[in-house]
């Protein structure tokens, strides 16, 4: 546990002094708080035009501008995830540091999961203050959406990051290159993404499963305030199965140097 | 649409073909390992007072053998010197003794535990210098140290305190808050020496650690490996000869893979201090001199240029310990009516011993004994 603390802290304080960190978080930052505000002028816009046009407003305005935030979330995300991960284990394998970390007391599993847990962490803060946004929205808007709905939607943007990362580092481990690492799993998260894309509502067992697989699929229940069991059981077993690669990966690499 | 999905379904597990990893870590996984036994006896060892116990260790990377049946002990308290030209299997060799990689076969035991069963004990055990440092740019010297602590598993209250004596040791204090980016190269060769001893491990393995350190600062950081001697176990590699004379009780020579001598510094000088060679220049046909050289008793190892324009050839003749044959050269010269211009003798230097040892027999005359 000390060992795992030990990597995590490390992490967490190798971001916040390279560049890397600070520039996923503002570029994150600036795209979430533009597009929340036209989101909301574009709502305002519309639901002024429906009142002078004297139709009854039927529609549920902030609804909608959550749902399109958090698709926007969930897009910025899949750019920015891979940023986060791509150093984890290529750039400490080009600079010789993994050889320290893997001849001193620590298993591979507490290597992994210590990265792991700075990376999320660091993406639980990035995420964090867009929440203000939002929140403040609700406080003034008619009819007031429920909280639940705000919890649901963090919440998913929360365990696709989860799988984004998980799916990060493990490309990490396997390349000594960062900017292969970032190519490589911004294509992974990308054909996770678009998997369904041919199939959505298809009710043929191909088309379920690829649903099912499709990363994006369950973050949509998440935006309209759903939180689905087979969702979560998703978002929890894919992190999990990678971060069981990424360990298995690490470990392999004793074997695989030439 | 089906064709399509899956078609997509493909795609992707082919994208992440990475996964062969984990078929590989299945394969090798299957390892059979060692029983109980071994790590009891093990224990014993440690009383035996041999602190690394190597035996028959090979490591091959595919068809090449990086490691061939490798078997040497460092004593508890002694420095072990590591010589060999450069891919002679010494860091490979480190890497196996410091549980970074699995050997192909053999066994290896650091403080009694095995390298490959009880990888985390034996990593417990030891500080590992690489040849590269393995420091982090962004981080300060202090920093970095401190976090090698936490990651050794040292004792929270003792953190400060041994970051301060290595730093000492080491000749960095006035770096402690530098970033290591800002280090020049001899100083971040330092930054991971102290890496390797911060945590005053039984066993220090250093690769090349006077590598990129100027001549001061080599004889530094000699003399610090020699402090640590006693209180602690080291193995350290070079290919600089005098590094070994100067620091290390025992050296052993290697060379593609293979141990080609143990012995201590002096042994190894005064063995074949006896050992001479003679070196002939002398105006003479270039098969006949060769065939009189030959005929000299106690001459072995013959070596004869092609003739200089002036016509003068040079010779190099190995002999036995205890024979000096200088006069029948050259009486047998003398005796053919060739011009004699210089003959004398040559003692060889560790270097040549190293050379001789080390170089390939095809390009090099076979050693006499």
């Amino acid at each position: 546990m000390r060992s795992l603390y030990a990597i995590y802290r490390k992490e967490m304080g190798q971001y916040f002094v390279s560049p890397v960190a600070y520039v996923v978080v503002a570029v994150f930052l600036v795209f979430s708080g533009f597009f929340f505000y036209l989101y909301v002028s574009a709502a305002q816009r519309q639901s002024l035009e429906m009142l002078m046009q004297g139709m009854p407003s039927d529609v549920d305005m902030p609804g909608e501008v959550i749902r399109a935030f958090f698709g926007l979330l969930s897009t910025l995300i899949l750019f920015l995830a891979p940023m986060l991960t791509m150093g984890a284990y290529a750039e400490e394998r080009k600079r010789g540091t993994m050889e320290l970390l893997m001849t001193s007391p620590v298993t591979e599993t507490q290597i992994v999961v210590g990265k792991y847990l700075a990376s999320l962490t660091l993406f639980a803060a990035m995420l964090l203050p867009s929440s203000v946004y939002v929140a403040y929205m609700c406080f003034h808007s008619e009819p007031r959406p429920p909280w639940s709905i705000l919890l649901a939607g963090y919440l998913g943007a929360l365990l696709l990051g989860a799988s984004l990362l998980a799916i990060g580092s493990f490309v990490s481990s396997l390349t000594e290159s960062q900017l292969i690492a970032f190519v490589l799993s911004f294509a992974a998260s990308l054909m996770l993404w678009v998997l369904d894309f041919g199939v959505r509502g298809a009710d043929t067992v191909v088309g379920q499963v690829l649903q099912y697989v499709s990363v994006i699929h369950h973050n949509d229940d998440f935006t309209r305030g759903i939180i689905d069991t087979s969702s979560l059981v998703y978002y929890v077993s894919v992190p999990l199965l990678f971060i069981f690669l990424t360990a298995r990966s690490v470990d392999s690499m004793r074997w695989r140097r030439a | 649409m089906d064709a399509l999905g899956a078609s997509l379904v493909a795609c992707w597990i082919l994208g992440l073909g990475g996964i062969f990893n984990f078929a590989e870590f299945l394969v090798y996984k299957g390892r059979p390992g060692e029983n109980w036994e071994v790590g009891f006896f093990s224990l014993i060892g440690i009383w035996g007072n041999a602190l690394i116990e190597v035996e028959d260790l090979t490591k091959a990377y595919g068809s090449v053998t990086a490691v061939d049946h490798v078997s040497f002990t460092v004593n508890n308290g002694e420095i072990l010197g590591f010589l060999g030209p450069n891919g002679a299997g010494k860091t490979t060799t480190m890497r196996i003794l410091t549980g970074y990689m699995p050997a192909t076969s053999g066994t290896a035991r650091v403080a009694g535990f095995d390298v490959f069963e009880d990888s985390l004990e034996v990593r417990r055990h030891i500080g590992y210098l690489p040849e590269a440092p393995p420091v982090y740019p962004d981080m300060s010297v202090e920093t970095y140290l401190d976090f090698v602590l936490r990651i050794k598993n040292a004792p929270a209250e003792t953190r400060r305190s041994r970051v301060t004596e290595a730093l000492e040791k080491t000749n960095l204090a006035d770096k402690r808050k530098e970033l290591i980016k800002r280090l020049s190269r001899g100083y971040k060769q330092r930054v991971g020496l102290a890496q390797a001893l911060v945590h005053d491990p039984d066993v220090i393995i250093l690769d090349e650690p006077t590598v990129g350190l100027d001549p001061k600062q080599i004889i530094e950081v000699r003399n610090l490996i020699k402090g640590l001697a006693g209180s602690h176990t080291i193995i350290l590699s070079t290919h600089i000869l005098p590094e070994v004379s100067m620091t290390c009780d025992r050296v052993v020579i290697i060379n593609k893979g293979k141990i080609a001598a143990v012995d201590t510094p002096q042994n190894l000088t005064a063995q074949l201090k006896g050992k001479q060679k003679i070196y002939v220049d002398v105006r003479a046909p270039e098969k006949p001199l060769a065939e009189l050289l030959a005929h000299v008793p106690g001459a072995s190892g013959i070596e004869v240029s092609p003739a200089r324009a002036d016509g003068h050839l040079t010779a190099t003749v190995e002999v036995l310990p205890g024979n000096d044959i200088r006069s029948q050269i050259a009486a047998g010269i003398v005796g053919k009516g060739w011009a004699l211009y210089e003959l004398r003798g040559i003692s060889l230097s560790l270097e040549d011993i190293f050379l001789e040892l080390t170089t390939d027999d095809a390009t090099h005359a076979q050693p006499s004994n």
